[in-house]
């Protein structure tokens, strides 16, 4: 049953559930932070309106800095900015910043810890049409490495607002990575949120041991709990943890799941080498060695196509998640 | 305000103290950078001893300068610099390059309070520089304050720029990278004032001569284009290189580059010039002969101050 403490949206599982771009939830979030701190700027690498930081320009002018197609200086500016009191959040593509700029994030932000803001869009194959350039896969991965990096991957646009308002309040650099396309908002403003606390979305009663614990980061948390659903339906009993906090990992949040249950599989719309699915087999294998399946993209790039189609490809939509949570129970 | 001849020799003993300490600091370190270090001495003795706002005792005070040091390779001459200036005392720059040292082979600014940023990895400097100086501005930071160091010198404190300018400095063989020049750029657009790079113009760099490796000339030509205001300058020349300084803070409409013409190894006639003296340390021998050579100054100079 859905955990009534995470307050979903009451449209959870209808057709017209709202549907929103993570991304948005920046454009929002960091205009909130902006009221809150006059220290926090905005520094952008020419793509305001696809980032949403033109809500911040519109709102504050005077605090966003068009850094242009120069995404190693806008983090090194941004260090620097840091260094003289702001709070920076720097938004491009996550192909870019931190893909292209992952030495200066290094040696500049994480290294010479800054309380830089490192903001990834268009990260996971929903990207869509752009193709596998622009749909970066590698991300969560690259910061979770990066001591002291503090790596979120929101669930919805509402979540992911919330994240940023957090991490303007957080010391230390973070990473959080938006999506392009729009997903649907199942959190609600009621949803409770915290850097480095899971949240459960759905268990069974208290007494039952669950089949399957599907441990979920970013958007595809939705997938996870639709997939659930039908697995319910299947007769098969299912938690669903949604981690947005990929870094520092809710370590308690994710044991007890899997200790409710027999099996546990990941989902991320990631490489599954390296990024949500290996911080949680780093965990359990030396924690609670258990059967478990890391769903993400499997060692490849992506490709052009439209988000929903790429996503059944690379076996990351609910109906794949269902199939092969069953296939996992079978064994 | 240009400086009387006794203040000049006063920095000169210290540029001389400076390339003694960054010679032994090598030495017991047995691996490290020896050419470039030696080459800033006299800038770094400028900087330390007589242009930087800065309180060594309150490395954190807010409205000091802020001096950036982007070629983190030649941090051994800012150890050295900060330790006579009063920082920490000059035996822990015997500590360098060692465990559990606060003076990392690369300088981390969170392990020793005074480095402003973390640097090695090159080309980043100027952009963090950059950075400063747009925050500075928009802060409003222009108004006069006192020199803690200086009460003897109200002139040196009026005008809006003394009040936390900004400096970077940088090695030529960075210029060799894509975030030096995007930070140019974006230094450019902004007029920003408050920020003067100092380029230590060596021509050597790892692999060789700067010319072969990569060519950077016309460098004036090429900063002007970014719109900054370009001087040139005798890097081992102080009082003209403090000139160049003041005129750099005179200028309002743009950032300014101090193209300083430095002799890798400065100080030592064995070494200089030869690029194979970027990346080693001397042995205990070379130690010994190089501090004599640095104490004679070459011979040019009689053992007035040795």
């Amino acid at each position: 049953m859905l955990n009534a403490h995470a307050k979903l949206s009451a449209k959870v599982f209808a057709d017209d559930i709202e549907r929103k771009p993570t991304r948005d939830g920046f454009g929002a979030g960091v205009v909130e932070a902006g009221r809150a701190d006059a220290r926090v700027v905005v520094l952008c690498a020419d793509l305001a309106e696809s980032t949403r930081a033109e809500q911040f320009e519109k709102e504050f002018p005077e605090r966003f800095i068009e850094m242009g197609v120069a995404e190693q200086n806008m983090a090194t500016a941004a260090s620097g900015l840091a260094a003289a009191g702001k709070i920076p959040f720097i938004a491009s593509y996550a192909c870019f910043s931190p893909g292209r700029n992952y030495e200066q994030i290094r040696t500049t932000i994480a290294l010479n810890r800054m309380p830089v803001k490192i903001m990834g869009m268009h990260a996971g194959v929903s990207v869509g049409p752009d193709g596998a350039t622009h749909q970066m896969l590698e991300d969560l991965g690259m910061m979770r490495m990066l001591p002291g990096m503090t790596v979120i991957a929101p669930g919805d646009a509402e979540e992911a607002r919330k994240a940023v308002v957090a991490a303007a309040k957080t010391d230390g650099p973070v990473y959080i990575r938006f999506g392009r396309a729009p997903t649907s908002v199942f959190t609600t403003s009621e949803t409770p949120f915290s850097i480095g606390d899971a949240l459960l979305l759905r268990s069974p009663p208290a007494a039952e041991k669950a089949d399957v614990a599907l441990l979920s980061t970013g958007a595809l948390s939705y997938e996870a709990l639709c997939a659930a659903r039908a697995l319910g339906r299947d007769g098969v009993s299912v938690i669903v943890l949604h981690v947005p906090t990929v870094k520092p990992l809710d370590e308690d949040a994710v044991l007890a799941a899997a200790a409710r249950a027999r099996r546990v599989v990941t989902v991320e719309e990631h490489q599954a080498a390296g990024g949500f699915g290996s911080a949680v087999a780093e965990l359990l294998a030396a924690r609670r060695p258990m059967p478990l399946l890391r769903l993400g993209v499997a060692d490849q790039f992506g490709q052009s196509g439209e988000p929903q189609e790429l996503l059944a490809h690379y076996g990351l939509d609910a109906p794949h998640i269902r199939a092969a949570a069953l296939a996992l129970i079978s064994l | 305000m240009a400086l009387t001849d006794e203040e000049a020799r006063e920095l000169e003993k210290k540029a001389e103290a400076i390339r003694e300490t960054v010679i032994r600091m090598l030495v017991a370190a047995g691996s490290g950078h020896t050419a470039g270090p030696l080459g800033l001495a006299d800038i770094f003795a400028a900087f330390y001893f007589h242009i930087l706002k800065h309180d060594p005792k309150n490395p954190d005070w807010e409205e000091r300068d802020r001096l950036v040091l982007s070629n983190g390779h030649t941090v051994p001459v800012r150890y050295a610099a900060m330790a006579h200036s009063g920082y920490f005392p000059v035996e822990e720059c015997l500590t360098l390059r060692k465990f559990g040292s606060r003076l990392q082979g690369h300088p981390e600014r969170l392990r020793l309070p005074g480095l402003e940023t973390t640097s090695g990895p090159l080309g980043e400097g100027l952009a963090q520089a950059a950075g400063m100086a747009y925050a500075f501005r928009m802060d409003g930071k222009s108004r006069d304050v006192v020199r803690p160091d200086r009460p003897d010198r109200p002139d040196i404190v009026s005008g809006r720029r003394t009040s936390r300018h900004v400096y970077c400095l940088m090695s030529d063989g960075e210029q060799n990278e894509g975030n030096t020049w995007e930070a140019a750029l974006f230094a450019g657009k902004h007029k920003l004032s408050n920020l003067t790079a100092v380029l230590d113009r060596n021509n050597i760099q790892i692999d060789g001569m700067t010319e072969d490796v990569m060519p950077l000339e016309p460098l004036a030509d090429k900063y002007r284009a970014f719109n900054w205001h370009v001087l040139e300058v005798d890097g081992h020349d102080i009082p003209a290189f403090i000139a160049a300084i003041d005129e750099a803070k005179a200028i309002y409409e743009k950032p300014t580059l101090v193209l300083a013409h430095t002799i890798p190894g400065k100080g030592v006639p064995d070494i200089e010039f030869d690029y194979r003296w970027h990346g080693k340390p001397p042995t205990k021998e070379e130690g010994k002969r190089f501090l004599k050579e640095i104490r004679t100054m070459g011979g040019k100079i009689s053992g007035e101050y040795a």
